[in-house]
């Protein structure tokens, strides 16, 4: 990492012009000029290819950010020329690079994934339009992230909600449209909120800027049409980040897209949303963590259990696999926001890693399921995934059967695998705060995680196949590449925990000013 | 250390444990911190070979035999550095701050460690035998998961502090759930759910909390002689946590939270012999003693006071356990319910909190593993070659199967706790310790214990030896008559057993040598 980045900067050294000065702007703008590209091309092989060459050089960028970020500090770039807070900002610390790594990571360990099983779901001529949606949406992830500008962040999250709606669209089972709609509704009252949130703010203060934001709300305190904009922004980005109650979009939206669409959304749109609303909670009203007549805190900490627990419960009763996989994402959605809400540094740093943990843990069990459909479409007609099609397979396909369970362990928080490392830290939070029913809470999802991740494997492993499988219907090389690497990442990230712990940890201490 | 030409041909197990013998004359020259990570990778790396010489049985097992005879000299050889008091330990890799996975040894792991890898080479014959004559199908995973349950088993043995522990104990729980439901069929599916809920709940629930909470509080998970809470936990604190130990160490099956064992009866025998009478529960146990020595520290738990009411939990499971074991026919069943009552003496010696009661435990640890895999051993034995699984058709089959019934005699005796056998050891330390301490609770505990242990042991002995074989035993044609000892193998296995049982009780110094090094 380190010596790319050297590379980068030392090319840049020379020149006015540096390319490693000029690494914000790449992060967002490549993957635009790719989507534009895609839009130009007839074929789905083309269109792959260009967006496969965009994604893999995104975590590259990334990786220089954030090597950058840790060598000098924060990042400012002015964007144009313009300088802040006139101008647009784009500014990379600790956080903003760890969630940049993550996301462009995690598109790019999907990308050998996405060829056959989109060719498989989505129709040829459609393929290439597909590819610049995904590069759009790409594209509006990195922006939300980078942007040090309330209202440039708006226009990103527009970009990438936009584009989302169009994929998830092109599932194969009609009600993807419904769904589509659904998510359309849901996700424009929840850009509506954002936006009247981003108006108050600039009324009151006359910035855009997050950072001058910051700033200024500090000096103007806690008055009420700043609780106002701060209650907008709040129900807005939860919206999108599916807090519970606010999630009712989710399970249609991850069960009826295409495969690749719901491990790329599973594994980045969330977390990306939970990046936003860390900024604003922690960065742009730094008072509202003192604030005694606001209970924001505290709320987010009851709707984070309340999640957890009745999302779970639900998981328990689906019938359909990537419906059930789409509650336990709300769950754990709801374990990232209890420790965004404990607002202490071992919490923080387990919601901050959880982003990580769960994201290569979901990746790695919808691509599962996403190889399980591809296969099992060879020799049936099917739309949708229901658990009785699964039976038999853990023989018929043991190895993406046995990532799928892997997956499982993770979810469920087995040492050993990435999901303890974040539970370990959510629990030392909450006991840090006495609440020992928050760690109650904590461990009765997981072992309610068994029950519904235990349905999957039984119907898997003990009930007998209903029909062979082809042997010419096999995933390729490049979809088990892809299924691998998320899985091996699960366990890595459970023995060694530099890249989750560690820079969340970094970013953690940065948003609650302690020393580093 | 394993030889690759296995992938090529079929070579003979000779010339693999050849192999094997120069590769663990290399493990010998080997620092000590080095041999005890070997004896987590040697099983460890069983379960990556087995599956590769799947198509050879042959080969197969003896990938399983040479693996345990190499773990078991690898354990010896540390056996002998503890006994000269060294302390070996390594740090494998640090998770995260504060939790490093670590292995260490100390004399009840090594007691521990020693138990489990002896009985695997005694069972790994048993379990050919046994597997090859009920013609069980997927015996390949069967060993492969076997191997790995083995692993976990070192691992909670020689973990150097409460997460590395844990990270092992849980591996167990996981790695013996395809082995519990390895029949597949229905009644496997519904033992499987109770084992895994109830393992992982406890586990979950009230054993992580436990884990996280002492982090918190001692801020380091090390095992400690003397205790990492000594000083830092106050009344209230070390009650609660010392019950969310004792419950959330499932894996000790106390009652109510026992369920999960006569559950997993529904395994192949070999399973229930080694992990459910052994590994598994004593994984338990061993963890609740440790905890009381390494966590909290015996003194500090003595003068606290809290050891009463976990001594009285132990008691009833002892009492309540015997009485099920009593109303069961199936003889399975019944030995599950023994092995809920026995644990619960271990958990009751460590409750007496006295450095005599502690040797009692890890000694009773010793005898009953010997002992109880016999007794299990005999009714594989007794299943494979006469297809009985109830107490009611045993009538006469001593006369049939005399090896098995004379090494079932023994286990018998030795859980009643009557000499020459390895049972009266432990139960006379914890007897003596409960004495000397004053809990005649315990005293009551262990004499009623004996008597119920009598009730339900001798009448298998007697029905065996004693009744002539009844009517329906005679009438129900190939099955019940003509049969004779089951296949070689098993009958190895189970008289070695036997005579490990007679030996703890006429050789019990090394046993108790480490026994007392824990506590001094």
């Amino acid at each position: 990492m380190s010596e790319g980045a050297l590379l980068l900067t030392a090319a840049a050294g020379g020149r006015g012009l540096a390319l490693g000065a000029q690494l914000p702007a790449l992060q967002v703008v490549a993957p635009l000029l790719g989507a534009i590209l895609c839009a130009f091309l007839r074929k789905g092989v083309l269109a792959w290819a260009i967006a496969s060459l965009v994604t893999w050089a995104m975590p590259v960028v990334a990786l220089a950010l954030l090597w950058q970020v840790q060598t000098a500090g924060a990042i400012s770039y002015a964007m144009g020329g313009w300088a802040p807070p006139w101008g647009i900002e784009y500014r990379v610390d600790a956080l903003t690079a760890f969630v940049l790594l993550l996301v462009s990571g995690a598109a790019a360990l999907m990308m050998p994934f996405a060829r056959k099983s989109v060719a498989g779901e989505v129709d040829g001529d459609k393929q290439a339009w597909f590819y610049t949606m995904f590069l759009l949406c790409l594209a509006g992830l990195l922006g939300i992230t980078i942007t040090g500008d309330a209202f440039n962040a708006f226009v990103f999250l527009e970009i990438s909600s936009l584009s989302t709606y169009v994929m998830i669209a092109l599932g194969r089972d009609r009600r993807a449209l419904v769904a589509a709609y659904q998510y359309l509704i849901m996700g424009t009252i929840g850009a509506t909120l954002y936006v009247l949130g981003v108006g108050l703010l600039y009324t009151l203060t006359g910035t855009l800027n997050l950072v001058d934001l910051g700033t200024r709300l500090d000096a103007i305190g806690m008055t009420p049409p700043v609780l106002a904009a701060l209650s907008f922004l709040t129900v807005g980005i939860s919206l999108k980040l599916a807090l519970f109650p606010l999630h009712a979009w989710l399970p249609g939206a991850y069960a009826y897209a295409p495969s690749f669409v719901t491990a790329f959304l599973a594994a980045t749109a969330t977390k990306v949303a939970v990046y936003l609303l860390v900024r604003y909670l922690y960065s742009v009203f730094p008072l509202v963590r003192m604030l005694s007549e606001v209970p924001l805190f505290e709320l987010l900490v009851a709707l984070s259990i309340a999640g957890m627990l009745g999302a779970s419960l639900v998981a328990v009763f689906q019938d359909n696999v990537k419906r059930l996989l789409a509650y336990s994402s709300v769950a754990q959605v709801g374990y990232i926001m209890l420790g965004v809400g404990l607002a202490n540094e071992p919490g923080l740093t387990g919601a901050l890693a959880h982003l990580m943990n769960h994201a290569v843990t979901k990746a790695a069990l919808f691509l599962a399921v996403g190889a399980a459909y591809y296969r099992l479409c060879t020799v049936r007609e099917l739309t949708t995934l229901r658990l009785s099609d699964l039976a038999g397979l853990g023989r018929q396909m043991p190895v993406t059967l046995g990532i799928f369970t892997l997956g499982g362990l993770s979810i469920i928080g087995v040492p050993g695998t990435a999901g303890f490392i974040s539970k370990w830290y959510l629990a030392l939070g909450a006991l840090e705060h006495g609440w020992w029913w928050v760690v109650v809470a904590i461990m009765a999802s997981s072992l309610i995680a068994v029950v519904y991740i235990g349905r999957v494997i039984e119907v898997a492993w003990f009930r007998p196949a209903a029909t062979a499988l082809a042997e010419a219907g096999r995933p390729n090389a490049a979809m088990y590449l892809s299924m691998a690497a998320f899985a091996a990442l699960t366990v890595y990230l459970g023995f060694a925990t530099e890249w989750s712990v560690g820079l969340a940890g970094r970013a953690a201490r940065m948003l609650l000013e302690l020393a580093p | 250390m394993m030889p690759s030409t296995a992938l090529l041909s079929e070579p003979s197990a000779l010339l693999m444990s050849a192999a094997s013998a120069s590769g663990a004359r290399a493990l010998m020259a080997a620092e000590p911190g080095t041999l005890i990570v070997w004896a987590v990778v040697v099983p460890a790396l069983a379960a990556v070979l087995i599956p590769l010489v799947g198509r050879w049985p042959n080969v197969r097992e003896a990938v399983t035999l040479v693996a345990a005879a190499a773990l078991f000299a690898l354990v010896v050889q540390i056996a002998a550095l503890v006994g000269t008091g060294a302390r070996p330990e390594r740090i494998l890799l640090e998770v995260a701050p504060g939790l490093d996975i670590a292995l260490a040894v100390e004399p009840l792991g090594m007691l521990f460690a020693l138990i489990a890898s002896a009985l695997w080479i005694v069972n790994s014959i048993y379990s050919i035998g046994y597997m090859r004559a009920n013609n069980e199908p997927r015996q390949t995973s069967f060993y492969v998961y076997f191997a790995i349950a083995i692993a976990s088993t070192m691992g909670v043995a020689l973990a150097g502090n409460l997460f590395t522990l844990f990270l092992f104990y849980e591996a167990l729980t996981l790695s013996t759930y395809p082995l519990v439901t390895h029949k597949r069929d229905a009644e496997a599916k519904a033992g499987g759910r109770t084992y895994l809920l109830m393992l992982l709940g406890t586990s979950m629930l009230l054993f992580l909390p436990a884990i996280v909470a002492t982090a918190a509080i001692a801020g380091t998970l090390d095992f400690t002689p003397g205790g990492i809470l000594k000083g830092k936990a106050e009344g209230t604190t070390t009650l609660i946590l010392l019950a969310l130990y004792a419950f959330g160490i499932g894996k000790a099956a106390l009652m109510p939270l026992h369920r999960w064992l006569p559950a997993a009866m529904v395994a192949p025998t070999p399973v229930s012999a080694l992990l459910h009478a052994v590994a598994v529960v004593k994984a338990g146990v061993f963890a609740i003693l440790k905890v009381v020595v390494y966590v909290f520290g015996i003194e500090t738990l003595a003068t606290s006071g809290q050891g009463d009411w976990l001594l009285a939990v132990a008691g009833a499971t002892v009492i309540i356990a015997s009485l099920y074991a009593l109303a069961s026919d199936n003889l399975k069943r019944r030995l599950a319910y023994s092995t809920v009552s026995q644990l619960a003496y271990v958990v009751l010696a460590a409750a007496i909190l006295t450095p005599l009661s502690a040797v009692g435990a890890a000694l009773h640890i010793a005898a009953h593993a010997v002992s109880k895999i016999t007794l299990f051993f005999a009714a594989g034995a007794i299943y494979t070659a006469a297809h009985h699984t109830n107490v009611s058709e045993l009538d006469g089959i001593g006369r049939r199967m005399p090896w098995t019934m004379g090494a079932f005699v023994v286990g018998a005796l030795s859980m009643i706790g009557l000499p020459p056998t390895a049972g009266f050891l432990g139960k006379w330390f914890i007897l003596s310790a409960a004495m000397t301490a004053g809990k005649w609770l315990a005293v009551v505990v262990l004499l009623a214990s004996t008597v119920l242990n009598a009730a339900y042991f001798l009448p298998i002995v007697y029905r065996a030896f004693f009744c002539g074989p009844s009517d329906r035993a005679g009438s129900s044609g190939g099955g019940g008559f003509g049969h004779g000892e089951a296949p070689w193998p098993i009958v190895v296995a189970l008289v070695a057993t036997a005579a490990g049982t007679i030996a703890l009780f006429l050789f019990p110094e090394p046993a108790l040598r480490l026994a007392r090094a824990m506590v001094e």
